[in-house]
This record gives C-alpha cells, sequence and structure tokens, in this order.
C-alpha cells in the first residue's frame, strides 16, 4: 500500500465558542486528486487555513510526509511559510496575486523559498547570485509556459483576465516545487472554456507527480476530476468515498438539498 | 466658459483663506507700544489672490482630465517623458555621469557656504534613500526614522569622547548600531502595519530622544556634547575651508555608494521579496517567504543608512543635542520620500534636493518662507500624488534569447 503523503487526523478549529471544524480527518495518497466539498460556511476554507499554517488549529494533528525524502512533519503551529518550503503550496479563493508586479516577477516570488541570494549577494552580484537569478528567470519562464501565460509573461498581473490570474496563482504555487497543491475554489468565476481548459491543466499538473487537494463547487468539474471526495458540513466531516460513493450518499443529499427531499 | 458653481466655490475659499490668515496677516499687535494695528488691506490680497489662485487651480483641473481622457486612447505615449529616460539606459548613463561630474566640481564653481548647503542637503538624499527601502519598497511607515540618526550622532560623539575613536573607524560602527536598534525596534512592531505601526515608530524615535535629553551621565542631556573632531585625512591639517570641502566630497561618496547600493538591492531576489511584502503579505507567505526575516532586513537596512549619516552629521557640525532629532526631522524625511516618489530613487534625490535647498533660497520672502514652503507641499500633493518622479521600476523583462538557451 502507498504512504499517505498527507494524515490529518481530528483536526479541531474553534472561533471562540464556535466549532468551524469539528475533528476532521483526511489523507491524501501520492499521485491523487482530492475534492473537499461542501456547502457554503461548511468550513473548508478554514480547513485549508489550517493546514497552511495561517490558523493555528485548536486541536488534532497534520502530518505531512514527503514522498521521495521520507521525511514526516507535523505541521501543528508551523509558520506558513514553513510550511511551503516543506513542500505544500496553496492558491486562494478571492485572488491574492501581487497586482502590480508583471506575471514573471509573481512566479519568480514562489521561487524564494528554493533560492538563497541574500543582502551580501544582492549588492555584489558574484557569479553564484548572477547564475541563481538566472536560473529563477528559466524556471519561472518554463512554469509561464506549462500555465499557458508565456504570452503575458511582462504584463502585468492586475490587467489579466479572470481565469488568467488563476492559472498564474497556480503557476506561483507550482514555483515553490510543491508535491502537494491544495487549490481553493480553482474554478470559480469562470466560464465553460476556461473551466474545461482548467480540467486539462490539473490532469496535466497531476501527471507530473504534484497530489491535488481542491475545494470545488463545481460538481461537474469535482465528480470528473477526483479519485476521491471529502464532503464537510457545519465543520464536520460527513462522507469520503469515490465520486460514485458521496453521489448516492443519502448525507451528503441531505447536506445539499435540505432535509425533506420528498415534500 | 465657467460655471457660476464654479465662482462661488471660489469664493468661498477666498473667504475661508481670509478668515484663516487673519490672525497672522491682518492683526499687529506692538507690545512695546501696548498698540493693535489691524492691516485689513492684508486680508484683501489674501482673499484676492486665493480666489485667483483657486479659478486657476481649477482650470488645470478640468484641462488635465480632459487631456487624460485623450491619452486613454494612446496608452504608450502617456508615459511622461521622465519616466522614458529614465527606462534608457543610453539616456540614464550620460545623465548620471553629468550629474556626478557637476556634484565633482561644485565646490570649485561655487562658495564654501554654498557648498555646506549642498552638503546638509547631501545628506538628506541619503537618509531619504534609506527611509525608502523601509517605506517606499518594504511599504511599512516608519515616523521614527530620526531615531536611528540620533543613534549614529551619538555613537560618534560618545565613542570619540571616551575612546577617542577617530570618524573613519566609527563610521562603520555606527551604521552598525542604527542597524541593530533597526532590528530592536522591528521585533515589537512585526505583527503591525498601516496606522498602528505608524504610531509605535512615532513612540520609539520620542523614546530615544527623551532618553538621549534625560539620561545626563550617559548623553550629557540637553546641553549635548561639544567638540567632536571633524574628519581626518591621513592626519593633515585642514583649514575651515579645506574642512567643508572635504566633508562636502565624504558626502558625495557616501551618496554615490548609497545609489549603488540600493539600486541591487531593489533588484534582486531580496528587492522583489520586499515589493511582494508591501501588496499581500498573506500571500508572501503562502509562497514561502519569511515575513519576520524579510521586514526585520528592511528595517536595519533602511536604520544603517540614518546611522552612517547620523556619523557625518556629529562630524559637520562638532555638536550634538537631543534638539536635532525631534520628530519634525523624520517628518521632513518621510516627505522627501512621498514628494520625490515612493520607491523611486530618482525621485527621492530630487525630492531631498528641493526640500532641503528650497527653504535656503527662500530666505528672499524672509519671514514667510515657511508659509511658501508648506503651500508648496500642499500644491505638490494635490496636483502630483505619486511624488515629483513616480516610481520607474524596471521590472524583469523576459527576454528572447534567454527563452531560446533554455528550451534546447
Amino acid at each position: 500500500m502507498k504512504k499517505k503523503i498527507l494524515d490529518v487526523q481530528g483536526l479541531s478549529k474553534n472561533f471562540g465558542g464556535i466549532k468551524a471544524i469539528d475533528s476532521v480527518d483526511l489523507d491524501i495518497l501520492p499521485g491523487e486528486i482530492v475534492a473537499l466539498i461542501g456547502p457554503n460556511g461548511a468550513g473548508k476554507t478554514t480547513f485549508f487555513n489550517c493546514l497552511t499554517g495561517i490558523y493555528a488549529p485548536t486541536g488534532g494533528d497534520i502530518v505531512l510526509h514527503h514522498p521521495e525524502t521520507g521525511v514526516r512533519t507535523r505541521l501543528n503551529g508551523m509558520k506558513p511559510n514553513k510550511i511551503t518550503e516543506k513542500g505544500m503550496a496553496r492558491t486562494f479563493q478571492n485572488i491574492r496575486l501581487f497586482p502590480t508586479m508583471s506575471v514573471l516577477e509573481n512566479v519568480m516570488i514562489g521561487r524564494h523559498c528554493r533560492t538563497k541570494a541574500f543582502v551580501l549577494g544582492a549588492i555584489f552580484r558574484n557569479p553564484a547570485t548572477r547564475r541563481e537569478e538566472k536560473e529563477i528567470i528559466e524556471v519561472s519562464y518554463d512554469i509561464l509556459k506549462k500555465v499557458g501565460l508565456h504570452k503575458l509573461v511582462n504584463e502585468e498581473a492586475r490587467n489579466l483576465s479572470y481565469g488568467a490570474q488563476r492559472r498564474l496563482e497556480i503557476g506561483r504555487a507550482l514555483a515553490t516545487e510543491p508535491f502537494l497543491l491544495l487549490l481553493d475554489e480553482p474554478a470559480a468565476g469562470m466560464n465553460p472554456n476556461e473551466t474545461e481548459a482548467l480540467v486539462a491543466l490539473i490532469r496535466k499538473i497531476c501527471r507530473e507527480g504534484h497530489s491535488i487537494l481542491l475545494i470545488e463547487h463545481d460538481m461537474k468539474l469535482v465528480m470528473s476530476l477526483s479519485d476521491r471526495i471529502f464532503v464537510m458540513d457545519y465543520g464536520k466531516k460527513i462522507a469520503e468515498g469515490t465520486p460514485e460513493e458521496v453521489r448516492s450518499n443519502p448525507a451528503v443529499i441531505k447536506a445539499y438539498l435540505g432535509e425533506d427531499v420528498d415534500a | 466658459m465657467f460655471p457660476v458653481k464654479e465662482l462661488k466655490r471660489s469664493l468661498l475659499i477666498s473667504v475661508w483663506f481670509a478668515f484663516l490668515t487673519f490672525p497672522i496677516m491682518v492683526i499687529k499687535v506692538d507690545p512695546i507700544e501696548r498698540i493693535v494695528s489691524y492691516r485689513w488691506h492684508n486680508m484683501f490680497f489674501i482673499a484676492f489672490g486665493s480666489f485667483v489662485i483657486s479659478i486657476l487651480a481649477k482650470v488645470y483641473m478640468v484641462r488635465s482630465e480632459r487631456r487624460a481622457g485623450r491619452k486613454k486612447v494612446k496608452k504608450d505615449i502617456a508615459e511622461p517623458f521622465i519616466q522614458r529616460i529614465l527606462r534608457e539606459p543610453r539616456f540614464l548613463y550620460p545623465l548620471s555621469i553629468a550629474a556626478l561630474v557637476f556634484a565633482i566640481a561644485f565646490p570649485s564653481v561655487f562658495s564654501t557656504y554654498q557648498t555646506n548647503i549642498m552638503t546638509t542637503a547631501l545628506m538628506y538624499v541619503v537618509l531619504g534613500l534609506g527611509l525608502n527601502i523601509v517605506v517606499g519598497v518594504a511599504g511599512l511607515l516608519d515616523l521614527g526614522y530620526v531615531a536611528f540618526y540620533a543613534v549614529g550622532a551619538y555613537s560618534y560623539a560618545l565613542l570619540n569622547l571616551h575612546f577617542n575613536l577617530g570618524f573613519w573607524t566609527v563610521l562603520p560602527i555606527g551604521g552598525m548600531l542604527a542597524a541593530f536598534f533597526g532590528v530592536l525596534l522591528g521585533f515589537p512592531v512585526l505583527r503591525l502595519r498601516g496606522d498602528y505601526l505608524a504610531i509605535v515608530t512615532l513612540g520609539f524615535g520620542e523614546i530615544i530622544r527623551l532618553i538621549l535629553e534625560n539620561w545626563n551621565d550617559f548623553s550629557h542631556g540637553p546641553s549635548g556634547i561639544a567638540n567632536i573632531p571633524r574628519p581626518g585625512l591621513f592626519g593633515m591639517e585642514m583649514s575651515f575651508d579645506a574642512g567643508i570641502i572635504y566633508m562636502y566630497y565624504v558626502i558625495v561618496a557616501l551618496v554615490v555608494f548609497t545609489i549603488f547600493v540600493v539600486n541591487r538591492l531593489q533588484n534582486s531576489r531580496l528587492g522583489r521579496a520586499w515589493l511582494a511584502l508591501r501588496e499581500d503579505e498573506i500571500a508572501c507567505q503562502a509562497m514561502g517567504i519569511d515575513k519576520t526575516k524579510t521586514k526585520l532586513i528592511a528595517f536595519s537596512l533602511g536604520a544603517f543608512w540614518a546611522g552612517l549619516v547620523g556619523v557625518i552629521f556629529a562630524a559637520k557640525t562638532t555638536f550634538v543635542n537631543p534638539a536635532s532629532f525631534t520628530f519634525l526631522e523624520s517628518a521632513i524625511i518621510l516627505s522627501i520620500v512621498v514628494l520625490g516618489g515612493m520607491g523611486s530613487i530618482v525621485g527621492v534625490i530630487f525630492g531631498a534636493l528641493i526640500l532641503i535647498l528650497m527653504p535656503e533660497y527662500l530666505r528672499a520672502l524672509s519671514e514667510y518662507r515657511m508659509l511658501a514652503f508648506g503651500g508648496i507641499l500642499v500644491v505638490m500633493m494635490v496636483f502630483k500624488p505619486d511624488g515629483i518622479i513616480s516610481n520607474v521600476r524596471r521590472s524583469y523583462q523576459f527576454k528572447k534569447h534567454i527563452s531560446t538557451r533554455g528550451a534546447e
């Protein structure tokens, strides 16, 4: 059996008296596309924020297991940038690009944690620093090619169309060399064509060896893309399984359609 | 052509200005003769003047709006002339060399008095460039910058007094000490942004000044420390004038050094991280940038320049006391950055020269010079809120040859 790359056990997050997440378990195997779904306000984004260190979880364990190096890390209480260094990167539901920086520069920022030139390197611009800068630019450009934005390389990020901005966010996250990519509603606000291109992109990224955890409301996308689905409602996990299993699960139908389906 | 509504508005503005300036322009108290005279004609001048100015301002605004509307069609031409020059190396390099030649020739062309003023202005150029790292590039509003300037000045004064250390020895020490204080200030304010950060840094600046003012055993209190030696040149004795000119060249060298370093920092991995931090802190962290480290580096590098200039200030005036390091200084340095153009090196240089030299050359207006100075600041901010020369950041332009090589 394959080893889990992400293992979440009993994760809880309280805001004052409100249990935003209540003892949720979740795991991801290498090369999987896993979806996390649920009605609005179910706590999906809070779950993401706990995983990526933006919130400190109230209880439970988050363990990340690097598939190649075999390093196990408990992520609870780690800073977001450290978690990214460990190999888990994310995108945001409400796009958070650096609007006045160019498309290329946005991706270059993603390379930050994989490079190391510092104050003295910046001032003296020694051969090592120059080589590193060149490498940053080349790698970033290759990533832009992968997400299909290389034609807009010198454009300011804020001038991009909505779909392109979403893809740029994915590209920026890929620049940090993650083995696990968290996508928070990547298809939100996209037209059908853009969604189709996005599905192809996610499949391609997955084939290249990145596992993916995504939050999404577009059920067609979720059902066609995911290997497994986790369903949350009111902060609790109410179901998990393959798309077929989840589709026919009465608890899921109840959560989405309300109590009295027959009435 | 001109709507009545606008005339009414201008009239209201003129009445308001007449009312505001009434105490200083109209009432004149002669304490010796014990008489109060009212100069009503002044009120008329003010009212009429502000009426005309407000109408002219309105006309200007309407016109520039119309121009902007027309320009939208041709976007490429909208880039201002100055920015185009700064972007092109073939214009920029000759211009910088010309500026450098002018700076080197300055003392032989102008009088010692002018050179001395220029030295002061150039000190503010370095201060502005230092604060620009913190405020302009990293986007951390710092109102207590003068504290680091004070740290530099007092480190020279005190190290010289107690250990007899020379200028050139203390120069790097002063910079390092200030950078260390930058980290000290940085730690407690890491979580803060915007207004809150501004208030805390303001408090920090005042704390340093109050310590210097009240800790008599350490800093000699309000009376300050006098007889600080000027910088030496291999032990040569220099006349007073030669000393001033020597000081001038020291600061010119420092300005060149600062521009070089700050420019390289801005166009580096670290500079990019600062820009990203200014735009979105959370996204920055999620992309693996260490917020703590990046912010502290910005604070300490900014403080470093203030420390260097502090040492030079102590050596130039040969006297330091806490009165030189009030909040007003911080405000002036911040104005240099904002007026010049946040994040723009050339802008900050112009900002410093204008803000420091203008009050000197406005002496012709004698007692009204500060009023004129304030007026110019207001007008600048209304009509050019981005600063004199807004930032022309060389964003990383992707060049084709790298892509072909990368594909091979």
